[in-house]
């Protein structure tokens, strides 16, 4: 039996219940197991379906528990959840019976305030158990607010200050080569993150070592903690910038599950450079009454709140 | 030193497949008898030290063991972020190493004298602080380094320094080696401060002081041990070291003493202060300038000792 197979029915969180998103889990677990077993097999329009079903549960139970352990960081995300859906079930080959494989593709969320995203697409993927996702953020818990170095599976790296996820993925993809492995390294970034010196740095060096098993992602939502992005520092335009860094660069929408599969299916031509792909999405997506409202990078829904936003997304 | 660690690090390479050598666009022709070695496993990382940090985390993260190498200052401090969440957070095997550490850099200036980086590094948890006290110790205290489960930093000097050990000496992390043996006396030294610490020793002797010379080259973790018994057996414990008075040995060493005290020794702490220079110059120069000389450190001492000046 897949370890999918396990998780909505030992989870319990009062809100998801009263909402009713669990019948609504049930529905797409046949094809999204097809998905993940057999990649290849599902019809396109079959796979794009349960993929963007899957991006909307995993919405929910981000929401859900934003809620219930008054997490912030909301809007951020729910503008990266299609990107984590495209990564995890198209692009990553990793086996969530074996997470610490040696072999695996490697992943790393440097915009560690999205965690909880990160958490719930790695429960939903089986490679997180759901006992220790229902410890996030409570007193005593591996699954903090940001995630935490220690072994946890599927948490490649300590992230959270930013800046820091792109210079290990370079690492990472730089010792695949010294060690002849063939593993993917898929790094995801803000764009306020962007601000930081270091992923600059990292991307130069990325470029000189022509590491085109590595691709970043920028969730290119427009707003950083404070302010829009391409105000608070010159950073458009983005994709040119890393066009002159020496980077494939893609740009695409950031909710467009067909896009994001193929950019990243292009991302692996080998061409000896690294790609970037430049998502470009809406903080807060998925909601009417959060999208594109920097309120959500601090607020934390209330229960009506929650329920409204399972309506809109289907789940009820 | 910095000629022995290429050596050094040429020689282990050799037969350790899973070491890289990262270097931050410094040491030009240093290392081309190790590149023309071990290509595959030297990446000259550019002048960005905060990436290079980076890459060496995501190395050891794949069992590979780096060794980052730069100039004390831009490998230490300008990076510190990456150093205590890349490395020392998640706990990775990798070895730092700072060239021209202290002073010895006296005459490029105070953006390349490095007098905070053992505090700093040793605030660091998982971290392991080495200091050299000369090519010899060096040779060895690297090859420990690299067989150590987490990160290290090591401390090195420049070129010249006096050469203290005859053979490489027997080392061992997080223990000090006691170079001479006297009953009035400790001079604790780490580093390049040594052959300042051990001709103050001769002076002191010359006038019938007893003096003890411990090198602790491992400034954390302390070595327990000795320093029981330094403590228990000496009036007065001197600290020398080419590094600030605030989170140095010195700072180390009364940390130690308040935790595991009381004792009836005197503790003195001989070091930088807690300025920037203001004239600048070689490295005797700003020993000079900053007291670190034979003579200012023997006569406080002898104050403290009380004992007639003959």
């Amino acid at each position: 039996m897949p370890v999918w197979s396990l998780w909505p029915w030992s989870f319990s969180i009062p809100w998801l219940e009263n909402v009713h998103v669990r019948q609504s889990l049930k529905r797409d677990d046949a094809v999204i197991n097809r998905l993940t077993d057999h990649k290849d097999d599902a019809s396109p329009g079959l796979e794009l379906e349960a993929l963007r079903a899957c991006a909307s549960r995993l919405r929910g139970r981000i929401i859900s528990l934003s809620h219930a352990r008054k997490a912030p960081h909301l809007g951020s995300c729910l503008s990266c959840v299609d990107i984590l859906v495209a990564a995890y079930w198209t692009a990553l080959d990793i086996n969530p019976a074996c997470p610490d494989d040696p072999k695996r593709d490697r992943f790393i969320l440097s915009k560690g305030h999205a965690a909880l995203a990160l958490y719930c697409t790695l429960a939903e993927r089986g490679i997180l158990d759901e006992e220790l996702l229902n410890t996030f953020n409570t007193s005593g818990t591996k699954l903090p607010e940001h995630p935490a170095a220690g072994g946890i599976p599927g948490i490649e790296a300590a992230t959270g200050s930013l800046g820091h996820g792109l210079p290990i993925g370079v690492g990472l993809a730089l010792g695949a080569r010294i060690r002849q492995e063939g593993f993917r390294t898929v790094v995801v970034l803000s764009d306020g993150e962007c601000n930081e010196g270091s992923v600059w740095e990292a991307a130069l060096m990325a470029a000189a070592q022509g590491l085109d098993r590595l691709t970043a992602v920028v969730d290119y939502n427009k707003w950083q903690a404070t302010g829009r992005s391409n105000e608070v520092l010159g950073l458009a335009p983005l994709a040119e910038k890393w066009r002159s860094f020496g980077w494939n660069t893609i740009e695409l929408d950031g909710h467009d599950m067909a896009a994001l599969k193929s950019g990243f299916a292009e991302a692996e031509n080998r061409n000896g450079k690294p790609t970037v792909l430049i998502a470009h999405t809406i903080k807060g997506k998925g909601v009417s009454f959060m999208e594109d409202d920097n309120n959500w990078h601090y607020r934390i829904p209330t229960a009506d709140e929650v329920k409204s936003a399972c309506i809109e997304l289907g789940l009820s | 030193m910095r000629n022995a660690f290429a050596d050094e690090v040429t020689k282990i390479a050799g037969g350790r497949s899973e070491l890289v050598l990262l270097s931050g666009d410094i040491g030009n022709r240093l290392f081309d008898n190790y590149k023309e070695k071990h290509k595959d496993r030297f990446y000259n990382c550019g002048v960005a030290e905060a990436n290079m940090i980076g890459v060496a985390a995501g190395l050891s993260l794949q069992g590979l063991r780096p060794i980052a190498y730069t100039i004390t200052p831009f490998i230490t401090s300008r990076c510190l972020e990456q150093i205590r969440i890349d490395l020392c957070y998640h706990n990775l095997p990798s070895l730092i190493v700072g060239t021209g550490s202290g002073l010895s850099y006296g005459g490029l200036g105070p953006t390349h004298h490095s007098l905070e980086d053992i505090a700093l590094l040793r605030a660091m948890p998982n971290m392991t602080v080495l200091c050299p006290a000369d090519s010899q110790e060096l040779r060895a205290l690297l090859r420990a380094a690299l067989d150590h489960p987490g990160p290290v930093y090591m401390r090195i000097g420049k070129k010249g320094e006096p050469q203290i050990h005859q053979t490489v000496p027997a080392v061992q992390i997080g223990r000090g080696l006691t170079l001479r043996e006297g009953d009035d006396v400790c001079l604790i030294s780490t580093g390049n401060a040594l052959s300042l610490v051990l001709d103050t020793a001769t002076e002191l002797e010359r006038v019938g002081i007893g003096v003890t010379v411990v090198q602790l080259h491992t400034v954390k973790p302390l070595d327990d041990a000795l320093l029981q018994t330094v403590f228990s057996r000496h009036k007065v414990i001197a600290s020398v070291e080419e590094h600030g008075l605030i989170g140095g040995l010195g700072g180390a060493l009364a940390e130690w003493a308040a935790d595991h005290g009381p004792f009836g020794s005197r503790l003195l702490r001989f070091g930088t202060p807690d300025r920037f220079p203001e004239a600048i110059g070689g490295q005797s120069y700003l020993r000079s300038a900053f007291g670190l000389t034979t003579d200012s450190i023997a006569a406080r001492i002898l104050g403290v000792v009380s004992r007639p000046i003959e």
